[in-house]
């Protein structure tokens, strides 16, 4: 269990820097009295903008597994829950590699 | 009151500790497999506790990457940290500093995700809640992660065992938890364009920010849903809402 202090540094360097995206954005909105419409129109795009890059590429670089089981997980995510969306998910995924291959 | 309230929270954080149990898992398996000790990745897990980065955090270090660019790569990661840490003012201001500090330590994804809507929903978003939401998920990403770490010759190529889709999958269940929202679809959209061409043509980790930041321009620029249509009216409304 060796322990680097160089890989330490490193680790409490990304840990700080994480913080302050954790923080920053705070700090500036109180900084402002009110928050202009606008501002706030994207303020609550923020959820769904995000979000969606961390999707929407793994479905477009992914293979025919990945595509046919976000597009399934979406389909189910509409009517069910979100338990659901990952187990159909994994349920597809694990059928076609281990029938069709990875 | 707030034992009730600290109940509630750990229930709601329950959920989310078993969905990303696997993940702290994958982490621990993929950064021993990079040559991490797992005193070092538990630490990383403990200090950092942000899933996605730490993921591209453990495969820079397997590369031999300069430290700065390391943390420039969380950064850019966690750069949507910045925006939820704005889009939850309104509804933490009323805690002291301290619990700011463990507020903001503890801001991932659906913790981020669960205070908006319980503040939308109209529901007290009190720190006790925050707490017990927060840390039914964080003691067991810290502990999993140790444990994929000491169990990671087990686990063997993650596709096998259909982890890799688990992510997307889980991260797609959270957007689609926003879909009622005004301008959802056209903001969704954009961002996913926006991502995959920066994917395609800058690179990850940044396809994150330049793909938010398309969706969070567009749905700062469309008509506002206000009463009259001419942009001076709009300029002149007054009901903003005070932070």
């Amino acid at each position: 269990m060796e322990f680097d202090l160089h890989m330490a540094l490193v680790i409490l360097a990304a840990a700080a820097a994480t913080f302050a995206t954790r923080i920053g954005g705070y700090i500036m909105i109180t900084k402002m009295k009110r928050i202009p419409p606008r501002m706030e129109a994207a303020l609550n795009a923020v959820p769904a903008a995000v979000l969606t890059t961390l999707v929407a590429p793994a479905f477009f670089i992914g293979g025919w597994d990945s595509k046919l089981a976000l597009a399934v997980a979406l389909v189910i995510g509409l009517r069910s829950s979100h338990t659901w969306m990952l187990v159909t998910a994994w349920i597809i995924v694990m059928i076609w590699r281990h029938t069709i291959g990875l | 009151m707030k034992r009730a309230d600290f109940v509630e929270g750990l229930r709601g954080g329950f959920a989310v500790a078993l969905a990303s149990a696997p993940f702290g898992a994958l982490f621990g398996a993929l950064a021993a497999e990079q040559g991490m000790s797992l005193s070092e990745l538990t630490f990383m897990s403990a200090t950092v506790y942000a899933g996605a980065s730490q993921m591209v955090g453990i495969e820079l270090f397997g590369h031999n990457v300069q430290a700065w660019v390391i943390v420039l790569s969380i950064l850019a990661v966690n750069f949507r940290h910045v925006l939820y840490s704005a889009a939850i003012a309104r509804y933490i201001r009323h805690f002291t500093p301290l619990q700011k500090f463990f507020t903001f330590f503890l801001l991932v994804d659906p913790q981020f995700a669960e205070t908006v809507k319980r503040g939308e929903a109209g529901q007290p978003v009190t720190f006790t809640w925050y707490l017990g939401f927060g840390i039914i998920i964080y003691i067991p990403w810290v502990l999993i992660s140790l444990i994929g770490g000491m169990l990671g010759s087990f686990i063997g190529n993650p596709q096998t065992i259909g982890l890799d889709i688990l992510l997307p999958a889980y991260f797609l269940a959270i957007v689609l938890g926003f879909r009622k929202r005004e301008n959802f679809l056209p903001v969704a959209l954009t961002s996913a364009v926006a991502s995959v061409i920066a994917y395609h043509f800058v690179g990850s980790p940044w396809h994150v920010s330049l793909g938010a930041a398309a969706g969070i321009i567009l749905a700062a620029l469309m008509p506002l849903p206000a009463e009259e249509p001419d942009l001076e009216a709009d300029a002149l409304n007054t009901e903003n809402h005070e932070v």
